[in-house]
């Protein structure tokens, strides 16, 4: 458990833009600021939150965690902005009239990335781990975020033209790209299974508990595979998998499919990068 | 081994046992309901202090509830769409000293029933003959629920009838029969309500009515023009029925005046109740909305403000379904419980217990959701809930009945349900989009609710120990004492269902002591009269009301419990005209009935 777990930050081309610069890959802080800004803007047209405490109590504990977690392994304190996201994550998707499954979410995701680790890399996305555990451990008293944004089209279009304006800057407009077809590809394939109006079937990618889970979940840099046909694959997979739960009316099956078959990839992708790694030399020599 | 890989194993260990913490206080929380649920009616007296038997057919009553069959365009969503009709409210119509119950039937052609109480333990159906049954005839849309009060002072409880369809006053005649005067009255000759309550807003000595609306009134149900019917949205609907607010002129007639006295509102509303909340002597409204945000409104008197977001009730959007009042601390405040859904892992909203904040009061009142603290929160797809000390220790109790749509008990709607509440609103808006029941439940056959507050904050369900062990579709519950023992029974009306009367025995140890109040300045039912109970050191507040829960009414008795061996100092009488009235020492063991002095 030696390698960093935030990535160095380069400084910009002198001759970039600002608004280039602000929306870049270097930019660390552009999804916590992208994130924050969904928060805000849903809170304060919508009242998306029941509570501030649950929400700050959820960040606190996952920056607690990370900062804490981070000076004992790495002896050095990390930069909080992907614990940030984790917290704010879980502030957002989990809904619990408790205060404490907020806090163990948070703590539950950032240990896990010091916890299930394979050659250094962790296979989970944090608040994809949490939620899926706690969803699956503690149903009665904790659901998802599943009907907020009012269920108005204007909120629903600015988030997804912002988000993708900001995905595409970092290079990853592909996974959401592929996952929003496939995942309308397969809604009209259970329309057509099911005989449920195919509206009822894209409904949910309309709401914005998928924003979250497009734009920040599946799109995690350290949870997804390193090649970008990898990256199609397995979000095209996720959108399977998906779908499979869906025909058996699982309620959280983005979550689930992406908690099983991300990790599977991430597992597969390791293994080919030791294959490489070990085959290398013995070309050379 | 090194310091890193201690560490390691150490975090190990706490994922693991982080992990597993659900599961420990599952475990936990399910032995603590295990045991409390084990009793019989003995070891529930000796326990808790009551036990509640039903005694329906016993008492000589059979109705079953019959649910609404809407437009067939509506057909794959039909239990859904046609899940709401049973209440219950509790009148003594013919003054016989005896409370009655009257419960609303929902299919074209059903009949409503009015149980006259005979005194002996049983009742008999009299709607019939007393002409208000057969109220739910093709093009008149069907009975939705019922709040009685007397709009022309005249000492008989008349009758409004909410409706989805073409609402309906009855004039009672002096319990002989009643006698039809909508028309007269002035009354809107369609609405799509839920929800009623006779209130007088401005002191004038008669009672007028507010009626919250749940679908748009344009809409006739059985007769649909369009599918686009449903809410907008899950949580922020403004698409549902208009609000009404009639006030009594004293001739018969009402004038609808709630846009010029400040009530504009299209949620959807399911349940409003009135109280004076902040001791002007003027009773404020609360309404409790499905797919949004309550609404509290202030009123000065001669108008209302709504303060919902201000008083800290109307922020979080939820699915109102009821709202109740009580003191539940003996502090002389009211709190305000709303009923909301709650279903395991996929949708907690949990029920509210507004509680005044400390410090707070008047005008700069505000309201913290305590449920939770207070173990009132989870009652799975909560409806209709009272207040009522059921075993008169001198708190109040809280009677929940719940449960949503019981079909196929292995198969769940929730999935698709929960797919296209998250939709956008051209999707959920649109009853063609909602895929077919197909007959499988959602939320069915869901266990019930009985809370004792304990008195020292917290409240502890004993239902199952207490004998409500019913699974029904719960939707009204109305508390009376029906055989004049000095103890609260509980009337439940379910939907498809039949009508419960849970009969309660109450621990003799305990006291009690019972207020009927007769207005003379202030309308003849004392409706916003106040009694301020002041015994063992302590106050509670109880107010004569108009309606309250959800589709029902509590009897008009002010009932009060005292525990054992209580020193009661005074109770003192706030009319709804102003005066105040102090009676020293009231015995106990009896019902006090007063009249307001002139």
């Amino acid at each position: 458990m030696t390698q960093q777990m935030s990535t160095p930050v380069a400084p910009p081309p002198a001759d970039m833009s600002w608004w280039k610069q602000l929306i870049s890959l270097d930019n660390r802080y552009l999804a916590p600021m992208f994130i924050t800004c969904i928060l805000l803007a849903g809170h304060l047209s919508f009242g998306i939150l029941e509570s501030y405490q649950k929400t700050l109590l959820a960040i606190a504990t996952s920056i607690a965690t990370e900062l804490l977690l981070g000076r004992i392994f790495f002896h050095k304190w990390l930069h909080p902005a992907s614990a940030y996201i984790t917290g704010i994550s879980v502030g957002i998707l989990v809904r619990s009239p408790a205060f404490w499954p907020y806090s163990l979410c948070s703590a539950i995701s950032i240990m896990s990335k010091y916890v299930l680790r394979v050659r250094g890399r962790h296979l989970w996305n944090p608040s994809n781990f949490g939620i899926s555990a706690m969803l699956f451990l503690a149903p009665e008293t904790v659901a998802s975020l599943s009907i907020q944004w009012g269920n108005y089209l204007l909120p629903m279009v600015v988030i997804w033209v912002l988000g993708s304006v900001i995905i595409w800057r970092l290079r990853r407009f592909h996974i959401t790209g592929i996952y929003v077809a496939s995942f309308i590809v397969f809604a009209f394939l259970r329309s057509w299974i099911t005989g449920s109006p195919w509206q009822s079937e894209i409904a949910p990618i309309t709401g914005p508990m998928y924003q979250l889970f497009i734009f920040f979940m599946i799109t995690d840099p350290k949870t997804t595979v390193r090649s970008k046909t990898g990256q199609c694959v397995v979000v095209f997979l996720v959108a399977l998998v998906e779908m499979m739960m869906r025909l058996h009316q699982i309620v959280y099956a983005p979550f689930y499919a992406l908690f099983i078959v991300g990790p599977a990839a991430m597992l597969m992708d390791t293994w080919m990068d030791a294959r490489r790694a070990s085959t290398a030399p013995v070309a050379a020599r | 081994m090194t310091g890193a890989r201690i560490a390691r194993i150490v975090l190990g260990i706490l994922f693991i046992g982080l992990l597993a913490t659900p599961l420990v206080v599952k475990r936990i929380s399910a032995r603590r309901v295990a045991e409390r649920s084990k009793a019989d009616a003995r070891t529930a007296l000796d326990r808790h202090g009551f036990y509640l038997q039903e005694v329906s057919q016993a008492a000589g009553i059979h109705f079953v509830h019959q649910a609404p069959v809407l437009d067939p365009k509506l057909d794959p969503i039909m239990p859904e769409v046609a899940s709401m009709g049973a209440s219950v409210s509790i009148v003594d119509f013919d003054r016989d000293g005896w409370s009655d119950i009257y419960v609303t039937n929902s299919a074209i052609g059903s009949k409503n029933a009015l149980y006259r109480n005979l005194g002996d333990g049983t009742f008999k159906d009299v709607a019939g003959e007393m002409g208000i049954a057969d109220v739910n005839q093709a093009g008149t849309g069907v009975s939705t629920g019922a709040v009685w009060g007397d709009y022309d002072n005249d000492g008989y409880e008349d009758l409004f009838l909410i409706k989805w369809g073409r609402p309906e006053l009855f004039h009672n005649d002096h319990g002989r029969g009643f006698t039809r005067v909508s028309e007269q009255a002035g009354l809107p000759p369609w609405v799509n309500a839920n929800t009623a309550v006779w209130l007088d807003y401005d002191g004038d000595g008669r009672v007028d009515l507010f009626v919250g609306g749940y679908y748009s009134e344009d809409i006739n149900l059985w007769n649909l023009t369009t599918t686009r019917i449903m809410p907008e949205s899950f949580e922020y609907a403004n698409n549902g029925g208009r609000k009404y607010l009639f006030h009594n002129l004293g001739n018969g007639k009402f004038e609808e005046v709630s846009a010029k006295v400040g009530i504009n509102s299209r949620r959807w509303a399911l349940a409003a109740a009135a109280a004076d909340l902040r001791g002007t002597g003027h009773p404020d409204l609360f309404v409790a909305n499905d797919y949004g945000v309550s609404e509290l409104y202030f009123n000065d008197g001669k108008r209302f403000h709504e303060v919902g977001e201000q008083t800290g009730v109307g922020f979080a959007p939820k699915s109102g379904m009821n709202a109740a009042f009580g003191d539940i601390f003996n502090q002389g405040r009211y709190s305000v419980y709303v009923s909301n859904i709650s279903e395991d892992g996929i949708l907690i909203q949990g029920n509210n217990l507004w509680v005044p904040k400390e410090g707070t009061a008047g005008d700069a009142i505000r309201y913290e959701n305590l449920a939770r603290d207070f173990g009132v929160e989870l009652g799975g797809w909560s409806f209709g809930a009272q207040f009522g000390d059921l075993n008169n220790d001198g708190t109040l109790d809280l009677y929940l009945t719940n449960g949503y749509i019981s079909l196929d008990r292995n198969r769940s709607y929730w999935y698709d349900f929960s797919k296209v509440a998250g939709g956008n609103s051209t999707i959920i808006g649109d009853a063609r989009n909602w895929p077919a029941f197909e007959g499988r439940s959602l939320s069915g056959y869901q266990t019930k609710r009985v809370w004792l507050n304990d008195g020292a904050g917290k409240f502890v369900d004993v239902a199952q120990a207490v004998g409500v062990a019913d699974t029904h579709d719960g939707r009204a519950v109305a508390l009376a004492d029906l055989w004049n023992r000095g103890v609260l029974d509980v009337v439940v009306a379910n939907q498809k269902g039949p009508l419960l009367i849970y009969k309660n025995t109450v621990t003799p140890e305990n006291e009690w002591i019972d207020f009927e109040l007769v207005g003379t300045a202030t309308n003849r039912s004392a409706i916003g009269a106040r009694v301020a109970l002041f015994w063992n050191g302590q106050q509670q507040v109880q107010e004569v009301s108009g309606g309250s829960g959800f589709a029902a009414q509590n009897q008009r008795r002010l009932h009060f419990g005292l525990g054992k061996y209580p020193q009661i100092e005074k109770a003192v009488i706030r009319w709804p005209s102003g005066k105040v009235q102090i009676i020293n020492k009231p015995a106990p063991e009896l019902v006090h009935k007063i009249e307001e002095p002139a």
